[in-house]
């Protein structure tokens, strides 16, 4: 089972320069361990110390935010886009 | 070297609007443009998810949809943009705090007083630095031929 990783800009540098790469995995939670493992310089935006998602990060599978879905948990399937973007807030 | 940030005349009225409709709570949305350019082509209205007059959070579907026809233009989200309410258009520590990207235009809409202040600022390793704003008057492909004027401040 391989996605597409849409990867925002200030994870590029981290990842050869890719905008987007592609990851085998069956969940949300092992195709970003697949993605960390690759790319290392990437896990501190993406991940938390206990592997739970970043607080200020977002990931979609296609059109839906996994934090409405089953989080790590979510399946994807072949040919799924994996999007993941920097939760934008402030005050 | 000071950046200066430009946008058209259609993007600050489009910015602007959006912030004053929202409202009591402070608005938000994503400004996109070609990378290093410094120049907005395209302003995102979003929703603030937080729907709140103290803080905002851009609603994640809206910036994945303005992400993706960002990218379908060629261009890239270079920066994010929100009102404050009552209080300078200047980055709060929140905003400090919770900058996303280094590289972005993080442009603060004021609606303390009668008329909104509009001001932009890079966020670097929590250390802000104010860019200059300037609004093109006329659409065209030469920045150089468009007559530019400063905002007021």
């Amino acid at each position: 089972m391989s996605v597409t990783v849409r990867l925002p800009t200030l994870l590029r540098p981290h990842a050869g320069g890719e905008a987007a790469v592609t990851v085998a995995g069956s969940t949300i939670g092992e195709v970003l361990n697949e993605l960390v493992q690759r790319y290392p310089g990437v896990t501190a935006q993406v991940l938390n110390d206990d592997g739970t998602l970043h607080k200020f990060v977002n990931v979609y599978v296609n059109d839906d935010d996994v934090r409405y879905l089953s989080l790590l948990e979510t399946p994807v399937k072949d040919g799924d886009e994996v999007s993941i973007l920097p939760a934008v807030a402030g005050g | 070297m000071s950046t200066v940030l430009k946008l058209s005349r259609e993007i600050y009225v489009q910015m602007v609007a959006h912030c004053i409709k929202g409202l009591p709570d402070e608005a938000c949305g994503l400004l996109a443009g070609d990378p290093g350019e410094a120049e907005v082509m395209r302003c995102y209205p979003t929703r603030n998810l937080a729907a709140s007059a103290r803080v905002y959070t851009v609603d994640p579907k809206d910036h994945l949809i303005a992400d993706r026809d960002a990218e379908r233009d060629g261009h890239e989200v270079i920066g994010v943009f929100h009102s404050h309410t009552h209080t300078d258009a200047y980055p709060s520590q929140t905003d400090v705090d919770q900058a996303p990207d280094p590289n972005w235009h993080y442009v603060l809409v004021s609606l303390r007083d009668t008329h909104p202040v509009v001001r932009s600022y890079s966020i670097v390793d929590g250390t802000i630095k104010e860019e200059s704003v300037v609004v093109l008057s006329a659409s065209g492909s030469d920045p150089q031929e468009r007559e530019a004027e400063r905002v007021p401040v």
